[in-house]
């Protein structure tokens, strides 16, 4: 495993999703959920947003090959669908900012790599306007340091510190954090009754 | 210290402190469908990996299969393709699936506490949201990622943040008329749809505590629509009594002890939460929504409201709504005209459910041009039904009596809305494109309304009905 893990910081040009509470039904419908890969999905997300609004960010010029999404509140609530951080991630989203994330929403996207930091209602409106304002400009997403950076101004971030640490260290796959346990995961499930037939 | 039952069972499934500073929490219960796991079993096999814990590990098909016929191959050829990988898969690396022939088929949620998989004191886990469903019982029970069905399948464990724990209490005694999904539908209402994020739910006070398991598994079952991604009720007799002699629930002696256990996972009093919500059970009347997402939602009697009531945070999403649906405010919800019925979901497609609409249907008609679906929960709930003449009561009234399957509550088979169609449903989702159509409208409400809707051919209060 290379240092191109972590996660330390995500630095892109941004792409504003203004709206609260978007389901993760929203960024990729079930009806792509159809499928025993994750490949492709990155064109279907949005997809009915996008026919209906044809200013969708994703559909416009000025957002194309963005890579930091700055969206509202609740972000990615609903579903437990994977394929919704797959979908923007093949979009080429590699790092969101918003006011907050559904849960399970939040655990995908770190278990992908995607970093997913919170910042305050007003910080959020200011970084929406502004980087429309500004499509082509870099944004910095600062994980280990829990800020963003844009247009000269430095805003304060936060990233619950389990999802920070393993950004950074670059142990998001956590598959083999967790086989390291080893004999710990028997013994742990041998001391439940419900185990062990009572 | 009195604990609670999140601090007991966490404890007990928690196999190390990670690096990260998370949990490895143990899985005692892995529940898999096909729909999120054809992914995770290739990573699996990428790594080389076999299922750690098969035994703990049970699979169903619900999601994509037709609730007409379901005679193998499906007419969709990317059904039959998904189902053929589960069936692979679970066969592959020796895992038993709840397959079509078994009898036992149904959505996972159903299926795990009517078979007695989901127990008290459990942790649970599966590569879907609704997995709060098994709280219920007095588990850990959460919603997954398909990484982490990868990471269940390969490790039997998962790197988890503990929550913060939030009592929602329900105090007075609830009307007539008035059913556990309108409860959860209230609390939705007042915590709002995001409130529940970063905690879990223990639901208690006296009308949780007199509803019997089907209704806690409805109330629990929502937790997520909360923005809680797990919920649980502790458990009492009213559990015991539902596990006792199910198939998979200890027998003889074995289940003495496990109540026993059982009895000891539950919450302590004088237990401290991180905070404690009060809802009103008495003043709950029947819910249902108007908008795009569970928490937008008004008692039958009650108008839809105007935005500029709203908080102000969430005045564009009204509006939004509002739009979308092509709803005005200050129009009373009742008396919105309805193009399609839909009792089914793991939030109402149990047995008692189906009783519930079916007391409504009996001796009525389903209102011309109305599309009226009754899908059940599982296969047994289908049996079931059929044994007791309720089958019957919903043809006559002119409902299709399908299958069972997720079928409408997501629309990835071929029941779905059709253009801007209304919907009234039983299930949990009323997002944008959520019932198969993108310009579908769903009102979310409890299978007696949808019912009772169905016959009118619009929103009505089925208290009115039922007089
Ligand atoms: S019934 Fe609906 S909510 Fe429940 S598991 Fe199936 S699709 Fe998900």
């Amino acid at each position: 495993m290379s240092t191109d893990l972590r996660r330390r910081q995500v630095v892109g040009r941004g792409l504003p999703l203004p709206g609260n509470d978007i389901d993760t039904d929203r960024i990729i419908p079930a009806r792509f959920l159809k499928a025993v890969t994750f490949a492709g999905l990155g064109e279907h997300a949005f997809e009915d947003a996008r026919k209906v609004d044809p200013e969708h960010p994703f559909n416009q010029k000025a957002y194309q090959g963005a890579s930091i999404m700055v969206v509202g509140q609740n972000f990615g609530c609903g579903s437990s669908r994977e394929h919704a951080p797959q979908a923007l991630l093949d979009w080429g989203i590699g790092a969101l900012v918003g006011g907050s994330f559904g849960e399970i929403f939040f655990g995908n996207c770190t278990t992908n790599g995607m970093p997913c930091l919170t910042a305050s209602p007003a910080d959020l409106e200011w970084l929406q306007r502004e980087v429309g304002r500004r499509p082509g400009e870099p944004l910095t997403v600062d994980v280990e340091r829990r800020e963003i950076r844009f247009a000269g101004r430095t805003i304060t971030a936060a990233i619950p510190d389990g999802a920070r640490n393993v950004l950074v260290d670059g142990s998001w796959n956590t598959t083999g954090v967790l086989l390291e346990a080893g004999g710990a995961i028997e013994a742990t499930a041998r001391r439940l009754p419900y185990v062990t037939g009572f | 210290m009195a604990q609670t039952l999140l601090d007991k069972v966490w404890e007990a499934h928690t196999v190390r402190t990670l690096p990260s500073g998370q949990t490895q929490l143990l899985i005692g219960l892995h529940l898999i469908h096909e729909v999120t796991t054809p992914q995770a079993f290739d990573m699996l096999k990428d790594l080389k990996l076999k299922v750690r814990m098969p035994e703990r590990t049970f699979g169903t098909l619900d999601h994509i299969i037709p609730t007409t016929s379901q005679v193998r191959p499906y007419a969709d050829p990317m059904a039959e393709e998904m189902a053929e990988h589960m069936i692979r898969n679970t066969r592959d690396f020796g895992l038993p699936l709840f397959d079509l022939d078994s009898g036992r088929q149904g959505i996972v949620h159903v299926i795990g506490p009517e078979l007695g998989l989901s127990q008290p004191g459990m942790t649970i886990a599966c590569g879907d949201s609704h997995t709060s469903t098994h709280g219920a019982v007095g588990a850990i029970a959460f919603g997954i990622g398909t990484s982490q069905v990868r990471d269940v399948l390969a490790t039997q464990c998962l790197a988890m943040a503990k929550p913060r724990l939030r009592q929602v209490r329900v105090d007075g005694a609830l009307a007539r008329g008035v059913t556990a999904k309108d409860v959860i539908l209230a609390i939705i209402r007042q915590l709002g749809v995001k409130g529940g994020v970063g905690y879990a739910y223990e639901y208690a006070g006296p009308v949780v505590e007199r509803m019997t398991m089907e209704e806690r598994l409805t109330l629990c079952n929502m937790s997520i629509e909360g923005g809680a991604r797990f919920g649980y009720v502790n458990p009492d007799q009213t559990t015991f009594d539902y596990l006792r002699g199910r198939p998979y629930a200890p027998a003889g002696d074995a289940f003495e002890r496990a109540v026993t256990w059982w009895k000891s996972v539950a919450t302590e009093s004088g237990a401290r939460y991180d905070d404690v919500a009060h809802v009103d059970g008495s003043a709950i009347e029947p819910v249902v929504t108007w908008g795009i997402n569970p928490g937008m939602s008004v008692s039958v009697s009650e108008r839809i409201p105007d935005p500029a009531s709203a908080p102000e945070s969430d005045r564009p999403t009204y509006r939004e709504a509002l739009a979308f649906m092509g709803f005005a405010p200050g129009q009373p919800i009742k008396g919105t005209k309805i193009d399609v019925a839909f009792v089914g979901s793991c939030t109402n497609g149990r047995l008692s459910d189906l009783r519930a609409a079916a007391e409504v249907a009996k001796g009525r008609k389903v209102a011309p041009g109305v599309r009226a679906l009754i899908v059940p929960g599982s296969q047994q709930v289908a049996k079931a039904a059929e044994a007791e003449g309720l089958a019957d009561v919903f043809t006559a009234a002119g409902f299709e009596w399908r299958r069972a399957g997720c079928s409408m509550c997501l629309g990835m088979n071929d029941d779905k809305l059709k253009g801007r169609e209304v919907s009234a449903s039983s299930s949990n989702r009323n997002f944008i494109g959520r019932q198969g159509s993108p310009t579908g409208r769903t009102l979310l409400m409890s299978p007696a309304m949808v019912a009772a809707a169905a016959i009118a051919g619009a929103v009505a209060d089925v208290r009115e009905v039922l007089r």
